[in-house]
């Protein structure tokens, strides 16, 4: 069954914060759920379905429904890292397309700055912060010796980018050069300095070649989307005069080691793109925005030479000059600033990629950055760790 | 993990593996400088990390076998400074199989995709011994 066209994003709502250092983490979840359903015109007895993932505390699904005092008939708490709530959205589709919500609310949130803030002023590693690798997975006595942090493991793809490809540590600093000629417009960034090529390599090598200013922010606070069925989202824009977001093509894939046949070429963006798009009949050459995660500077690279918007190995010349600065670039990308200045909640970038998708297609983004009569934007996620196991959830959605 | 901020810091120390029973015999070679690998006796496939369910067709006839010890680095990347650094990498075995690692005994800035490299086993933070490589 084809999704597009089955449900459509009425409500879209981002925390302002990105240090929330005296609210907890279901408070958080809790505030980002009362903005998405104010932006929709919508009341809390409307949502039937309630999607979240692992940033979601306790129980989940469970836990957040009893702290919002939420009646369902339908939740989801598929876990896939940052890409989740991209996923959700898919996910969430299908169940309005079968019929068994109306109404599905998606909250991410977290607060890992305020925890790494408050691990440091006791004297603590801030390490501490993160959780605890699960003992059973299969995986971890294989890899946990030898120090897989993050940054080193995204390292390693930008390492092996480099030697297939040509790609340089210049090209992979553009990328960030054009988030933060966006971020300057958002006062809610983290990051709202513009930089140059120069900073960036002139900034620590946090894990050769990336550095510091190759990588994403850390920041808390979070986002919500409410996604409804057709019929529901019609009655919302006409009193609410706006246009409507139609989801037109979504795709999810992950992909793993592959018992030891590793090819770090390419990301499981290669298989949720082509399923996103030939669910939505266009072509990359149709999409006006895309939101790209951007947990580094070379996940965007390979994010778009794998869902088409150029060639493999390409994505450096792609993305020099300014290619992704909106107004100046052939893709406008990451209009908020993005996980590399703006936001990367919870350690998950994957709520704000689909809400400034959302504000894209309604018009809403600031004027400097608004893509004109942007009627088709994408947003991609990639959750878990490119030189390991990662799952991309792909969502083309349209302005009608 | 370590950070750019651990200078002077001591080197990094080594977790120990958390091991499971179908990995044991992994393990249990290591500690006698041997490097094993998993091969599926239906479709021939050689796989890792080691499971007792082969991952190309789902035989559960799989064995051990022991790897040459050599193969060639496919990406590498240094992370921390002066004692505390050290270098996760991905090698590629002449087996076939990529697995992850550290390359060690070596000087980082001098490392290089496709370089040849050999196994060598250090202690972990007491638990089993622990399969690198170094420059061949």
């Amino acid at each position: 069954m084809s999704l597009n066209g089955k449900a459509y994003i009425v409500g879209a709502y981002e925390h302002p914060t990105r240090q929330a250092d005296d609210l907890s983490v279901v408070r958080l979840h809790a505030d980002v759920a009362r903005g998405a359903l104010e932006d929709a015109g919508l009341s809390k007895s409307d949502i039937d379905g309630y999607f979240c993932a692992g940033d979601a505390p306790g129980l989940g699904t469970t836990t957040v429904a009893e702290y919002l005092g939420l009646k369902l008939r339908h939740v989801d708490s598929t876990e896939c890292g940052g890409s989740a709530p991209i996923l959700h959205v898919a996910h969430a589709a299908e169940a309005i397309a079968a019929g068994r919500c109306n109404v599905a609310l998606i909250t991410l949130a977290g607060r890992p700055r305020a925890a790494s803030a408050a691990l440091a002023k006791a004297g603590k590693p801030p390490q501490l912060a993160l959780k605890a690798p699960d003992p059973d997975a299969p995986e971890l006595a294989f890899e946990l010796p030898y120090g897989p942090a993050t940054q080193n493991l995204y390292a390693m793809v930008a390492r092996r980018h480099m030697h297939e490809f040509g790609t340089t540590s210049e090209q992979l600093a553009w990328i960030k050069v054009a988030a933060s000629h966006h971020a300057q417009h958002n006062p809610h960034a983290l990051l709202r300095k513009v930089v140059t090529v120069e900073e960036v390599l002139a900034s620590p090598l946090v894990a050769d070649p990336l550095h510091r200013l190759d990588c994403c922010v850390m920041t808390d606070g979070g986002g919500a989307l409410i996604v409804a069925r057709p019929e529901i989202a019609r009655d919302i824009a006409a009193q609410q005069k706006r246009p409507l977001v139609k989801v037109r093509g979504t795709g999810e894939a992950p992909k793993h080691s592959m018992a030891g046949k590793v090819d770090l070429s390419y990301s499981a963006a290669a298989w949720s793109g082509p399923l996103a798009f030939a669910e939505a009949g266009v072509t990359p050459a149709d999409i006006k925005y895309a939101s790209l995660y951007d947990s580094f500077t070379i996940t965007v690279l390979m994010q778009l030479e794998d869902l088409g918007f150029c060639r493999k190995g390409e994505g450096g010349r792609f993305v020099q000059d300014g290619g992704l600065i909106s107004g100046v670039g052939r893709l406008p990308f990451n209009t908020d600033g993005g996980g590399l200045c703006s936001n990367h909640p919870a350690n998950r970038g994957g709520v704000t990629k689909v809400i400034e998708a959302v504000r894209q297609l309604r018009g809403e983004a600031h004027p400097a950055v608004q893509v004109p009569n942007c009627d088709l934007a994408l947003a991609n996620g990639i959750g878990g760790a490119l030189a390991s196991r990662h799952t991309a959830a792909t969502l083309i959605l349209e302005r009608v | 993990m370590s950070s750019p901020q651990d200078k002077g810091a001591q080197p990094r120390r080594i977790p120990a593996p958390r091991v499971l029973p179908e990995s044991q015999a992994y393990w249990s070679a290591a500690d006698e400088g041997r490097l094993l690998l998993k091969q599926c006796d239906d479709c021939g496939e050689v796989h890792h990390y080691p499971r007792d369910i082969c991952p190309h067709c789902l035989s559960a006839n799989t064995r051990w076998v022991q790897a040459s010890g050599f193969g060639r680095i496919y990406s590498h990347s240094t992370m921390g400074r002066g004692e505390a650094a050290y270098t996760l990498a991905l090698v590629t075995l002449d087996e076939g199989v990529t697995l992850m690692t550290n390359l060690v005994d070596c000087d980082p800035a001098a490392l290089a995709i496709d370089q040849r490299v050999r196994v060598v086993f250090k202690p972990s933070d007491g638990g089993h011994a622990v399969p690198m490589f170094t420059p061949a």
